[in-house]
């Protein structure tokens, strides 16, 4: 009895997925639109493992290419993402820790925040051409300010009486910064971190629906233009999927970074 | 020639928004001897915290001079070691990486330092506790954790900032015990701030009474009682009657400031 009450303990997480789906299902069998605008997940399933796996070919020239395009969109959020994070951080840090640094930037940054990425688009493809670089160029615009921000937030809010103490035991301005402030900063940085991720997803897939030739954005916009929209759904499940599995992946890093944090925060328990 | 050697320090608060300034200390002269172990006394607001942190380095004088061994005090540094209120000690290191912290930012080798660390950490009695996190641990736990990682120096000089202030009456009389056993097996100059007359009377050699607004040295007076203090003794009763007299006539005194003391 146990077990089971267990077991159903673990599957409460499919609940809410599986009623969509059915629902959904349901919906477009009964007929209620044409079956072409509103395709079931049967047959969202059904295209998206042609276009995996090859399977009968129903996704013509997608067909068994998922690997090929989601590896192509995936390379671009991690370019983009790792400039972006390598430039935010160090940059947040010098913000957060030195009042001229602050100064001299800040204010040219936050102007330039609130402009959309997508706005350089144009810029971009003038610049760049149509290829990776312009999407790397808006993933990075997306992702680096959400982790300037935390990586600040964390760096400010570091505790005074931390840095007292690592000056008492003998250290400089470097290993402060090094040994105290960073650490300090971390549970901010991966806030930012996550938030970064889900922004390069969306950046990516906006990029190449406008200036590249391939990726999941490139096939959801040409599956449109095809009335595919079967195919335009699997792109949208597949960067979904994605942006899930990356945003995992970060929290798991984050689990064993800070580890430190366990049963101190209300998330504790959360893996 | 003294060990810490205070002399005519003020300091001056500059409050902007209210145009009044705040005398937090007016000159203080306090000579500790080595080995001395002076119990800074007096009611809260009387800057001896500040006074305090002026020898660790944390915030200069207004006026005056702070010297260790001779030596000008402009900056904190690893030859005086604090013990602060609350331990701060870094969440993200286990025990004995925060007992050893002074290591790790000179770029010790691990081993050398876990070595090191474990002497100190058996010293305070943490002994099982070294892979430990400070939230892991209690209040009086991660106390013995920012002494250990103050002993590790080998510093000259231990300040200390009610650094039991925050703990039960038990706990507290057993770090009181353990302090006073570690200072006489390794010697050395502690200056002690603290609102307790008990614990004042039971650790130091000297306690330097103070008065608040502005905070003023009433009287520094010698303690030859002998160790272990027994805090029901004559001798002790005596001297502290002494002390809160001293403390009494400054609260009875007419001041401005009158419903600040309530």
């Amino acid at each position: 009895m146990r077990q089971i009450v267990a077991m159903l303990r673990r599957l409460d997480r499919y609940v809410v997925p599986v009623l969509i789906l059915a629902g959904w299902e349901a919906f477009s069998r009964s007929g209620a639109l044409p079956a072409a605008l509103l395709p079931a997940p049967s047959t969202v399933a059904w295209a998206w493992a042609d276009w995996v796996f090859g399977t009968d070919g129903n996704t013509q020239t997608y067909s068994g290419h998922w690997l090929f395009d989601m590896l192509a969109s995936l390379s671009r959020v991690l370019a983009g993402f790792a400039i972006a994070t390598a430039l935010a951080v160090s940059v947040g840090v010098a913000i957060g820790w030195s009042r001229t640094v602050e100064v001299i930037i800040e204010p040219t940054l936050q102007t330039l925040r609130p402009i959309p990425p997508v706005s350089w688009i144009p810029l971009a493809i003038i610049w760049f051409g149509i290829a990776n670089k312009p999407a790397i160029f808006l993933v990075f615009l997306g992702a680096f300010f959400p982790i300037l921000l935390n990586t600040i937030h964390g760096v400010k809010t570091c505790d005074r009486n931390l840095i007292r103490a690592g000056a008492m035991v003998g250290g400089g301005n470097r290993q402060l910064l090094r040994f105290i402030v960073l650490p300090a900063a971390l549970p901010s940085i991966f806030a930012g971190l996550r938030i970064g991720i889900g922004s390069a997803w969306m950046l990516t897939v906006t990029a190449e629906m406008v200036a590249v030739k391939s990726g999941l954005g490139y096939v959801l916009w040409d599956s449109y233009y095809f009335l595919r929209y079967d195919l335009v759904l699997a792109a949208m499940a597949s960067i979904g999927l994605l942006g899930f599995l990356s945003d995992f992946g970060i929290r798991l890093v984050m689990a064993r970074v800070l580890h430190w944090q366990r049963n101190t925060t209300i998330q504790s328990g959360e893996s | 020639m003294a060990t810490i050697e205070i002399s005519g320090v003020s300091k001056i608060f500059k409050d902007a928004k209210r145009k009044a300034d705040v005398t937090a200390l007016d000159d203080i002269n306090i000579k500790v001897e080595k080995n001395q172990f002076l119990c800074l006394l007096g009611p809260s607001g009387c800057g001896k915290s500040t006074l305090l942190n002026m020898i660790a380095g944390f915030e200069k004088p207004s006026s005056g001079t702070v010297t260790v061994d001779g030596q000008l005090i402009t900056a904190p540094g690893s030859e005086r070691g604090v013990v602060f209120q609350q331990a701060n000690l870094m969440p993200w290191l286990p025990v004995w990486e925060n007992v050893g912290f002074h290591l790790l930012l000179r770029g010790g080798q691990k081993a050398v330092r876990r070595e090191t660390a474990q002497r100190y950490i058996d010293m305070v009695g943490l002994t099982g506790f070294e892979n430990h996190y400070p939230s892991e641990l209690s209040g009086g736990m991660n106390q013995r954790v920012g002494i250990a990682r103050a002993l590790l120096m080998n510093p000259q000089v231990i300040l200390m900032d009610e650094p039991f202030g925050a703990l039960d009456e038990q706990t507290r009389m057993d770090m009181q015990n353990e302090l006073v056993r570690i200072w006489q097996e390794h010697q050395g100059t502690i200056v002690f701030v603290t609102h307790g007359i008990d614990e004042a009377l039971t650790l130091g050699t000297h306690v330097a009474v103070m008065s608040a607004r502005p905070g003023r040295i009433r009287e520094i007076i010698p303690l030859d009682l002998p160790r272990p203090r027994d805090i029901t003794s004559p001798q002790f009763n005596e001297i502290k009657r002494h002390v809160l007299d001293l403390l009494r006539s400054e609260r009875t005194k007419p001041s401005l400031e009158t419903l600040d003391h309530s």
